[in-house]
């Protein structure tokens, strides 16, 4: 598969259709993370930054593991570090890998006003195109991920590409490629989904892990970043996960019954003030007696 | 009253604006129908070609907010000039339980109002409510990307509050553009060169003309 057979299937801002809808089936893509196996080395931040060719980010120092708060406009790809007591006492050490969650119901593709600043490719992955991105931070707001970041130099929106360049032509994303311990795992949605229902099963079977399960939150539709953890229940534990992620309702109101009844109201407004000037017409000039029952003839 | 030296102009005219009252006016229009324009290109996709023939989505995004720091100072300045003319009043109540005779142009049965009607006394209060909303809403929007996420609440607020006080205005903008335009022959005048017929304002603002002729009848 070359770049140039890459099909859009949701175009943000678009009015319309969407070219070429429906005309090419492709198999949606997906990433699995296998928390339960990863070490937290960090190959797959670096590889992200060098394939990407993005510069070395400055780290800050909080006496943890943890190099930076949060992903950044050009630092895509985070793990989330958690020490976590368990109630018997005993120390999880928690990592995430955590990256645009390439959500087959994307907010910040709903919340886009720029044509074109955001689609989803017939593959699943999310992409943001920065020539049409106007820099108005709506995706922010959209998100329930807390993933795309504003350069305020150049006033665009970047996040995690799912390597587009690479998976376009048959190659896996670059932190896929550079996982050490085999915790990344890339293919179809479906044979993730299997994959991680395997790895379940293990933990559950051999490793006493009784909630372990796979997180692919329905609330956005699915993701095509889905996650083995160990405690499904409690997702917030790996970097403040969100358990049951939505588009926020705010977004949902204003982008359907807000949007529909404002255009209804104006549209209205304007239909209903012609229509006045046509049955009642001008008031009277002030110099002329007003006609009884103020009407036109 | 810069621009005239009596408040009567000839040819039995009265001037209804000054001239600091008319150019704010026409800051505020001018400024609010790019805000308009600007802000519908990203209301609808459909009407995002306006924000294209405006300069395109960057410019249009950069420039909105700092042309709505020009209207909310403007309408804060109306404020200034005109809050105390546009407190309701007995006569206003009335006026609106007769507002039917207005919309029907039977203007001889509408109670006296006075320099403002209700209708726009309504329509200067949406405005300045509605730019206060506006201008705090707008400044989470303009700044969304330094909000941290545990107060992303403040983003969920201003995406609603934003269109929704934005409808408002757009609401009361029609019928002020009908009413000044279209409707009341005269009215469109008095906000370019200021002044207005006596007629005029005997007929839509009795009250303002008898506080008019009473002034005048002082000075004798």
């Amino acid at each position: 598969m070359s770049q140039a057979t890459l099909r859009v299937q949701k175009i943000s801002g678009h009015a319309g259709s969407v070219p070429g809808e429906d005309t090419q089936r492709t198999e949606t893509v997906c990433k699995l993370v296998d928390t339960t196996t990863c070490i937290g080395c960090k190959a797959c931040e670096v590889a992200c930054v060098e394939w990407n060719d993005m510069p070395f980010s400055p780290t800050t120092f909080d006496n943890t593991y943890q190099t930076m708060p949060d992903t950044r406009w050009n630092y895509w790809n985070l793990i989330l570090f958690n020490e976590h007591e368990q109630a018997d006492g005993s120390l999880q050490w928690l990592m995430r890998k955590h990256q645009c969650m390439h959500c087959a119901e994307p907010g910040c593709l709903e919340a886009c006003p720029a044509d074109g600043a955001i689609v989803q490719y017939t593959n699943g992955v999310v992409d943001f195109q920065q020539d049409h991105c106007i820099g108005c931070g709506y995706c922010i707001t959209g998100c329930p991920f807390n993933i795309p970041k504003l350069n305020s130099v150049t006033k665009r929106v970047y996040k995690c590409t799912l390597c587009t360049d690479r998976v376009s032509e048959g190659l896996e994303p670059a932190c896929i490629k550079s996982c050490p311990t085999g915790c990344l795992h890339f293919g179809t949605k479906d044979d993730m989904t299997v994959l991680a229902n395997q790895r379940v099963k293990q933990l559950k079977d051999h490793y006493g892990f009784a909630e372990a399960g796979v997180y692919d939150p329905p609330g956005v539709g699915g993701t095509g970043v889905i996650y083995v953890l160990h405690n499904v229940t409690k997702p917030e534990l790996y970097g403040g996960l969100p358990s049951n992620p939505s588009v926020p309702l705010a977004v949902k109101l204003w982008k359907h019954p807000l949007k529909w009844l404002g255009n209804l109201a104006i549209v209205g407004g304007l239909v209903g003030l012609f229509v006045h000037y046509l049955r009642f017409g001008p008031k009277a000039r002030e110099d002329e007696d007003i006609p009884s029952a103020g009407a036109r003839p | 009253m810069t621009t005239h030296p009596e408040r009567f102009a000839p040819h039995h005219h009265v001037l209804r604006y000054t001239f600091a009252e008319r150019l704010n006016h026409w800051l505020a229009a001018g400024s609010y129908l790019y805000l308009l324009a600007t802000g519908l290109a990203f209301w609808s996709p459909w009407l995002f070609w306006i924000a294209v023939v405006l300069g395109g989505g960057q410019v249009s995004r950069q420039l909105h907010p700092w042309v709505g720091l020009i209207f909310a100072c403007s309408v804060f300045y109306m404020y200034s000039l005109w809050s105390s003319q546009m407190r309701f009043g007995q006569v206003d109540r009335e006026w609106w339980r007769n507002l039917h005779y207005y919309i029907t142009n039977q203007d001889d049965k509408m109670p006296p109002a006075g320099r403002y009607n209700a209708g726009q006394k309504m329509l200067f209060w949406s405005f300045f409510y509605g730019a206060i909303v506006l201008l705090l809403s707008g400044l989470v929007l303009w700044f969304t990307d330094y909000l941290p996420w545990s107060l992303r609440w403040l983003r969920y607020l201003a995406v609603l509050l934003h269109p929704i006080a934005a409808l408002v205005t757009i609401g009361n903008f029609l019928i002020h553009i009908y009413m000044g335009v279209f409707a009341e022959r005269g009215a469109f005048g008095s906000v370019i060169r200021g002044d207005v017929s006596m007629a005029f304002a005997k007929r839509y603002h009795p009250g303002w003309y008898e506080e008019i002729i009473g002034s005048a009848n002082d000075r004798k």
